[in-house]
């Protein structure tokens, strides 16, 4: 299974940003503060944190669907101010157009730039496939499964080429065995179309799991706590996720994470008290 | 009451009986639903019970033809009294002598000839002599006893009984078939009884419509046919609909995509959104007159409000993950409109189309009330002023079989349009 889509070198810039808003009672709500990154070209970096430490606003702020207060994204030495098709987004659910077909939905970034017809039709079968939904192109959104639903939107967010993909917290809303499947197929569609994927996630396995990079944010104001260089995410692209989910390595990471997270939730807990 | 009463007995005696059907025959247990426990709370366990939808149609003909002695139903309420019948009354003279004399009456059904019934030969040889009335059923006729008698134009002649009962002014004495009361005057006033079925003014007999309906279907009423009438009134509610759609429509997605649209149609559409179109029938007969333009711009404002808010709410009821999507997929303004903001808006919109058609149809049938040259609701009310309440009855049947008829095709073309709906 390969995917040939002309994929041009990337390399996005998080400089600085900071995002502050005023609540109706006059507080002010520091939701990231100064934070800076630098994500390069084909890496898939995982976001991780407590509710409340900011995850959502950045990646909204990298869409292009929020203005930082400070700072500054900066995607291939440009700055984004507004959503683009150059930053794919795959949202948790309820982000695909029902009263389109399947194809129709994978098709529609195309279809947005006036591609041709047959070329669409070409990228789409493509992706069909790529994703296991040969059978299910012709079918209504709403009659598939959850998990066949974040199939499509990959796919729809692949069939745009983009040269980032944005992924808030796309498994969230799915049970556990279908959450490891489509783990699986997010790593395969990582490695074959060596995309620069930024992920959020609630699961700290998942984050391990499908990070390179591990980013741990922590709350008020939100902030970069502790990175991670992971292995786990090209281990999993050869071996069977569960293997490496026993690996002794594996299981230290994930203590040693869950126990951090724990303390900064328990620290919000005290200070709320 | 005593229609009410029949009513819950049917009500609750036929529940009785299916109940008790129902669990004589061997019950197999089939779908899922019925194998819940929980079914009082739970309203998807609810489901209409088809028998009593049969029995509660069928018995409210059986209600309507017994209290009209209809020919279609085989129990009647006790009709009124046809026929001939008499009672006695006793009169006192000016010499404080009383006699005896009788009263005949011949009670004839409403719409045929009748003549007075004959006197027998009297033998009597008082002051007081017979006397003979007609009356149709369910009227009531005044008698003159004292016109006849000797002695009948004193001031001091009285009729003191009748079917030796006491009567006096005001009063009022049963007799064998009917009524009688007195006037203030001294004579006496005869109403046979009514039994308990309506009269056909009030309320026709079931087939007495159905052969209205025929009548006017073919031949038409008033010089204009019954499609006519309906196909006036239909043409209408669709020209006012589909102009309300048309301004509306766009007023609610500017309304739901601008702040200044938002900001300046806000206060109208809240202020106007509560007036029923019944209230500006006044004022639209003063600006556009009686005739087409005033009911198509009734209906027209009818539609409008509904069909703003119905497209607001369908923009704001917008996923804003959808609108992101669409944007980071590269959508542009115009793109995001077309592909999602209009086809999303679609459910809410039909929604709302099926509001203001049902809002529509009640107003123009209002409008063509107060003044119209044809259409349903000018055929009723020109039937009311003939008393030709069969024509009232089945106007008004039509008006609802139509409405109910317009509301199902509209849900038909929501499944079929918009198949989506409620499933994202």
């Amino acid at each position: 299974m390969t995917i040939h889509l002309a994929s041009q070198p990337s390399s996005l810039l998080i400089d600085n940003i900071s995002m502050n808003f005023d609540l109706p009672d006059g507080q002010t709500v520091e939701a990231l503060k100064n934070v800076s990154i630098e994500i390069k070209e084909g890496e898939i970096m995982s976001v991780l944190g407590p509710s409340g430490c900011g995850k959502t606003t950045l990646l909204n702020i990298i869409a292009g669907f929020l203005a930082p207060t400070e700072g500054s994204v900066v995607l291939n030495g440009e700055h984004v101010t507004e959503p683009g098709p150059e930053r794919g987004m795959v949202f948790q659910r309820g982000a695909l157009f029902e009263w389109m077909s399947v194809r129709k939905n994978i098709g529609f970034g195309p279809a947005m730039k006036n591609t041709p017809r047959h070329q669409i039709n070409e990228r789409v079968d493509h992706l069909l496939e790529t994703v296991g939904l040969q059978d299910f192109g012709e079918k209504a959104v709403y009659e598939l499964s959850g998990g066949m639903q974040q199939r499509v939107a990959l796919a729809r967010c692949l069939a745009n080429d983009p040269d980032v993909i944005l992924m808030d917290e796309p498994l969230g809303a799915l049970d556990a065995l279908t959450r490891e499947k489509m783990q699986g197929l997010v790593l395969e569609l990582w490695k074959e179309t060596g995309k620069t994927v930024i992920l959020i996630t609630h699961s700290v396995e998942e984050a391990l799991l499908l990070g390179e990079r591990l980013l741990v944010l922590a709350p008020r104001p939100g902030r970069i706590h502790k990175e991670y260089q992971l292995p786990f995410a090209d281990m999993g692209v050869d071996a069977d996720l569960r293997v490496v989910r026993k690996t002794p390595e594996f299981c230290q990471k994930r203590d040693e994470i869950l126990a951090m997270i724990w303390e900064m939730e328990e620290e919000i807990m005290g200070r709320k008290e | 009451m005593l229609i009410l009463t029949i009513y819950i007995v049917i009500f609750i005696s036929a529940y009785v009986l299916v109940t008790m059907i129902g669990k004589h025959r061997h019950h197999q247990i089939h779908g899922f639903t019925e194998r819940k426990t929980v079914t009082f709370g739970d309203e998807s366990t609810v489901t209409p019970n088809r028998s009593a939808s049969v029995i509660s149609v069928v018995s409210l003909f059986l209600i309507w033809g017994a209290f009209t002695g209809s020919k279609l139903t085989p129990i009647h309420m006790p009709g009124p009294f046809i026929g001939d019948t008499s009672f006695t009354y006793t009169a006192e003279n000016a010499q404080k002598q009383t006699d005896e004399g009788r009263v005949y009456v011949r009670v004839f059904k409403v719409g045929t000839e009748a003549d007075k019934p004959e006197l027998p030969e009297q033998t009597d040889v008082g002051f007081v002599r017979d006397d003979s009335a007609k009356v149709g059923a369910w009227r009531s006729v005044l008698i003159k006893p004292q016109r006849n008698d000797e002695g009948g134009k004193d001031k001091s002649y009285r009729v003191i009984m009748v079917d030796g009962q006491v009567i006096s002014p005001k009063k009022k004495v049963e007799v064998a078939d009917g009524v009688v009361s007195m006037t203030p005057k001294g004579s006496l006033s005869f109403t046979p009884s009514k039994g308990l079925q309506m009269e056909p003014i009030w309320l026709p007999a079931p087939e007495a419509v159905m052969e209205r309906l025929i009548e006017i279907a073919s031949q038409g009423y008033q010089n204009v046919t019954l499609a006519d009438n309906i196909g006036w009134s239909l043409y209408r509610v669709l020209i006012g609909f589909l102009l309300g759609s048309l301004v509306g429509i766009p007023l609610g997605y500017a309304m739901g995509l601008n702040n200044w649209f938002r900001g300046w149609f806000d206060p109208i559409v809240e202020f106007m959104r509560p007036i029923p179109p019944l209230a500006l029938i006044p004022l639209v007969i003063i600006w556009f007159g009686i005739w087409e333009t005033g009911k198509i711009s009734l209906l027209f404002l009818a539609a409008l409000w509904i069909m703003t808010i119905a497209a607001r709410a369908g923009v704001s009821g917008v996923n804003i993950t959808k609108v992101h999507a669409a944007y980071s997929l590269g959508a542009s303004k115009l793109q995001l409109m077309i592909h999602v903001i209009i086809p999303n808006s679609l459910p809410e919109i039909f929604t709302g189309a099926r509001v203001a058609m049902g809002v529509c149809w009640g107003t123009v049938v209002a409008a063509e009330l107060v003044a119209a040259e044809k259409g349903a609701g000018k055929m009723i009310i020109a039937a009311s002023k003939f008393q030709q309440t069969d024509i009232v009855i089945m106007g008004i049947i039509l008006i609802g079989i139509i409405g109910y008829g317009i509301d199902i095709l509209m849900r038909l073309a929501e499944k079929y349009l918009v198949p989506w709906k409620g499933k994202s």
